[in-house]
């Protein structure tokens, strides 16, 4: 009930979106009520997981096809994305409070950005195909509008059509996906979709449609494209939103129709799965360290941690498909985990680069520097994020990363040689994308927040609104919390996977509270709680060692550099010459990235200049391929047009000949 | 309460220790290089001469650069820790196992590497980001170890595999001898020894970790320094530890059997400190470019590790 008024609410704040015009107190207005709306969402969300397993409260609404009721319910999957999404947009909407009047254009983002809230709710809520498709759209087009909300920049248009292009297309698996699920009578409830069974090749058809239709959407690789151009093109606040929390409601599109919908999923999807996500965790992450826009920047990261989820995802599947329940117990609640855990700091990031771009204008890590002293909140915030998605103990992307790891560990006790020669090399790819996302945290955050500015804007940022920076200092709390008191969210993680693998799970098995110790005590474990006590009593062990044997007198100097310190800040590292040695190793024969150096001649007054060529090889290869096949063939096609009458009529004859004679023939059989 | 008793001894023997083992391989390398060389009691002293001098920072330098030696000193502090050296039985064995010890170091990585950034020099930078590129390579072939030790003896925790091995649950195995090689090669890029890093050099162009530190003194060089110092000894605890567990107390062991293993372990440190003493001694440090080939390597020796487990399987 308080979920449904609070899902009219959002309905009704649109229109007054629409209302606002050109009176900011309005669009606040507009900003406030979201927020408090995610707040109760998010408390419904919460409620249920506290409750036991089950299927879960069903709405029935007469809206919708006229033989068909619209069908809503809440079960603990849907209450744990409802979690993941309301706790983001609940922070996104207080910072648009403060960031609303920071934007070119208010009127193009207020009225859309409750009804991206209603659609992404939506589609957690919807128990039939019919409303989980409207509701999709309705997330989809909300976002493409917010993402034009700029739309006087040439780039921003391009982008909004790549990515609506690209929902298109996802929403067609999807649809294509569904009727199969829904079989030949057409039942389009999930309940109905559950108890159907399917044959081989329709199960097959149904999870490769789910994973290019929810997977599109979500940004796996190779269909990520126009994920680093879209999130980065709409007002940071919604990029927060769409990279923190849109992926995740496609996540749940997949787990519902594989883990649940589908249901027996064969283990060799597993592999698979795993192999995609680490190519999509690599590729991802090594996009990333070579960016110079912030945004585009997390964007990229965002397709990294998708990957992350996916190496859960597929292992699960292995493990489920094999008749090992506990294990695919314990990976999905990984995946689940980093699910939670990303949605936290990757919002968290966004908002930090919407304040960065706030406060300097700039998004270009070549434009920034020394903001750490300007925005010490930001800055704050900005380091427990960059930290968390870094995998660092004791905050929470390291506990997911530590689970994925242990489940993964497990992969090669399964029978199957893919998995025992497969599962080694899907980790080497997972630890090699955990250390290049540390490298890439370092540069972004070590360029733009250390050393000292490298524009007069950024040596001149201010601080910004209580509203803009309460929101962050949530997030990065949350990033604490869930770090340090891990079992607390696997045990709350184990009621939603029990519907879904049917075992009951204790991540903490037999060492109690603090201890994370899947499969038993013996097999690996890990206490947050203990390692945060202990790491900070060491630390003031350290300080007083220190400062017992020692001086505390500082001085401050001029930096000392080897002994020949430049005044001008352009002699420190930028963030191309940060990722320079990166570069070389990795990319110099993924991306075909080459250097050419130009040093002008002793007398020649010309600048010396270096320049680096980088090739996307999915949009030179497999995109631009695709479009001039499809050039191609509308050539062909174009001559088609200009036929007279009788030929029409020929050729409509000749497809209904070949029409029957396919009919005849397989009656026939 | 045995293990909390020796948990505490251990955090304060690796402090204590460290120092002693880094003179050691100094003097080693001097009598090698036909010097007589400091005694090695002389990184104490020099430890002690940092503490009593003030700390200069730069008028750039934000609260970063000066948590920054804290936070790494205690973080590889903490790593130490957990890492059995003489017995088995410490109490903080099941809070963090090799992938947390990895992420451990990583940390202590993460803000060596910001204080690097933070003054706004040039060589901090380049120090940096030579550092991350190591660790990019470093850090995974040290996971892929940890993957094939957790497929030899069912479990990550070190304490755990040290265990399964003085059991005598294997005997002699290819992937052991892949994945040693491994560690040793990930320890020699952590460590920032000779052929990755030169310990003493202050030629600019080679620098990695020191570029990093460059602009530290006082006490914060000094826990910079005893960082990397508590850092080799917990790879030598490690490596020691894993690979030739002879000695080490197990839970249950008297005072006898945790005094042989203390023994064990200061033979064990001094062994492999005279090692690395011979093998830098013997060597010559690589060009920036080559580390991706010797890291590289690590890597694809600890992914063979795990997958020889499996091959000699099928044979």
């Amino acid at each position: 009930m308080l979920i449904a008024s609070a899902l009219s609410a959002l309905l009704a704040l649109a229109l007054l979106g629409v209302l606002a015009g050109g009176e900011m107190w309005r669009h606040r207005v507009v900003y406030f009520c979201c927020g408090l709306a995610s707040l109760v969402l998010l408390a419904g969300g919460l409620k249920h997981l506290g409750t036991t397993p089950g299927t879960g409260p069903e709405v029935v609404l007469p809206i919708g096809l006229p033989w068909m009721q619209a069908h809503f319910r809440l079960d603990n999957l849907s209450a744990l994305f409802m979690v993941v999404v309301n706790l983001s947009t609940a922070a996104a909407s207080f910072y648009g409070i403060g960031y609303c009047s920071h934007l070119p254009e208010p009127r193009r983002v207020t009225p859309f950005f409750p009804l991206f809230l209603f659609g992404m709710n939506a589609v957690l809520i919807a128990d039939d195909a019919f409303m989980f498709l409207v509701s999709w759209e309705f997330m989809s087009l909300a976002s493409w509008l917010l993402v034009l909300a700029d739309h006087k920049k040439p780039e921003n248009r391009s982008a909004a059509m790549i990515y609506l292009m690209m929902a298109t297309f996802g929403t067609f698996c999807l649809l294509t996906c569904f009727g199969l699920l829904a079989g030949a009578e057409g039942g389009y409830s999930f309940p109905a979709m559950r108890k159907a069974t399917l044959d081989s090749t329709a199960g097959f058809l149904v999870v490769a449609l789910a994973l290019l239709g929810a997977g599109s959407k979500a940004g796996l690789v190779p269909l990520h494209a126009w994920l680093p151009l879209a999130h980065p093109a709409a007002p940071s606040h919604v990029s927060a939103l769409m990279s923190g929390v849109m992926t995740k409601v496609a996540l749940y599109g997949l787990i519902r129709i594989l883990f649940d919908l589908h249901g027996q999923v064969p283990w060799g999807w597993g592999p698979a799965i795993m192999v995609i996500g680490g190519v999509t965790a690599v590729l991802g992450v090594l996009y990333a360290v070579l960016q110079d826009d912030l945004k585009t920047l997390l964007a990229y990261s965002t397709v990294e941690n998708i990957g992350v989820v996916m190496i859960g995802l597929g292992l699960a599947i292995a493990f489920k498909g094999s008749g090992e329940n506990m294990l695919a117990a314990l990976a999905l609640v990984a995946g689940l985990y980093h699910i939670v855990n990303h949605s936290i700091f990757k919002t968290l990031l966004f908002l930090s680069a919407g304040a960065v771009i706030t406060a300097t204008g700039h998004r270009d890590l070549g434009r920034l520097g020394g903001l750490l002293k300007r925005m010490p909140w930001t800055g704050a915030a900005t380091l427990v994020g960059a930290a968390a998605i870094a995998a660092l103990p004791p905050l929470n992307g390291f506990v997911s990363e530590w689970l994925i790891f242990q489940s993964l560990f497990k992969g090669p006790s399964l029978p199957h040689w893919a998995m025992k020669f497969g599962v080694p090399v899907v980790g080497a790819m997972l630890a090699l994308a955990a250390a290049l996302a540390a490298a890439c945290f370092v540069r972004a955050f070590g360029i733009a927040f250390l050393g000292r500015p490298r524009s007069r804007e950024a040596a001149e940022a201010h601080q910004l609104p209580y509203s803009m920076r309460l929101p962050m200092a949530a997030l990065a709390a949350l990033c604490i919390v869930l770090g340090a008191m891990p079992v607390t969210v696997t045990d709350a993680l184990s009621g939603v996977v029990f519907p879904l693998t049917g075992v009951h799970f204790a991540v903490s098995s037999d060492l109690g509270w603090p201890w994370l110790s899947p499969v038993s005590s013996t097999r690996g474990s890990y206490s947050g709680t203990v390692l945060v006590m202990v790491g900070l009593g060491l630390f003031a062990v350290t300080i007083l060692l220190v400062h017992g044997f020692g001086t505390t007198r500082v001085r401050r100097a001029d930096a000392w550099d080897c002994g020949h310190p430049e005044d001008i800040p352009e002699s420190q590292y930028t963030g191309q010459s940060f990722a320079q040695p990166l570069r070389r190793v990795f990319c110099s024969s993924l991306f075909g990235a080459r250097e050419t150096v130009r040093m002008p001649e002793p007398g020649d007054m010309a600048p010396a200049s270096l320049k680096v060529r980088l090739i996307d090889p999915i949009w030179v290869y497999l995109y631009l391929g695709i479009g001039r096949v499809v050039d191609f063939i509308a050539d062909r096609v174009n001559r088609m047009q200009f036929l007279t009458v009788r030929r029409y009529l020929l050729m409509m004859f000749a497809t209904l000949v070949f029409m029957l004679l396919v009919v005849a023939v397989r009656q026939q059989k | 309460m045995n293990s909390l008793l020796s948990q505490i001894a251990q955090i304060f023997l690796v402090v204590a220790l460290a120092p002693l083992i880094t003179g050691w391989v100094r003097l080693v390398k001097s009598r090698l290089n036909g010097r007589i060389g400091a005694s090695p009691l002389q990184p104490y002293r020099d430890i002690y001469r940092l503490l009593q001098k003030e700390a200069v920072v730069a008028h750039s330098a934000s609260w970063v650069f000066r948590a920054a030696p804290y936070v790494t000193f205690a973080a590889v502090w903490l790593a130490a820790a957990i890492i059995p050296t003489f017995t088995t039985d410490i109490v903080l064995a099941p809070a963090a196992d090799l992938i947390a010890l990895v992420a451990l170091l990583a940390v202590a990585r993460f803000w060596t590497a910001l204080a690097g950034m933070d003054v706004g020099t040039s060589f901090g930078g380049l120090g940096a980001s030579r550092e991350m590129m190591i660790a990019s390579l470093a850090e995974p072939a040290m996971l892929m170890v940890s993957f094939s030790l957790s497929l030899i003896s069912g479990t990550t925790s070190p304490a755990h595999i040290i265990g399964f091995i003085l059991g005598g649950g294997i005997g002699i195995e290819v992937s052991m001898g892949l994945a040693l090689a491994a560690l040793v090669m990930v320890a020699i890029a952590e460590n920032g020894r000779i052929p990755i890093d030169n310990p003493a050099t202050h030629l600019e162009l080679t620098m990695v970790h020191e570029a990093m530190v460059l602009e530290y003194s006082g006490r914060h060089l000094a826990l910079m320094e005893g960082a990397g110092m508590v850092r080799l000894t917990l790879f030598m605890a490690l490596i020691g530890g894993i690979f030739a567990p002879w000695g080490i107390a197990t839970p249950g062991a008297g005072t006898a059997g945790l005094a042989l293993g203390l023994g064990g372990f200061l033979a064990k440190c001094f062994v492999l400190a005279t090692a690395l003493a011979v093998f830098e001694t013997m060597i010559a440090k690589m060009r920036v470019f080559r580390y991706a080939d010797f890291l590289g390597g690590a890597l694809l020796l600890g992914l063979l590790a795990t997958i020889f487990l499996y091959v000699s399987e099928a044979v």
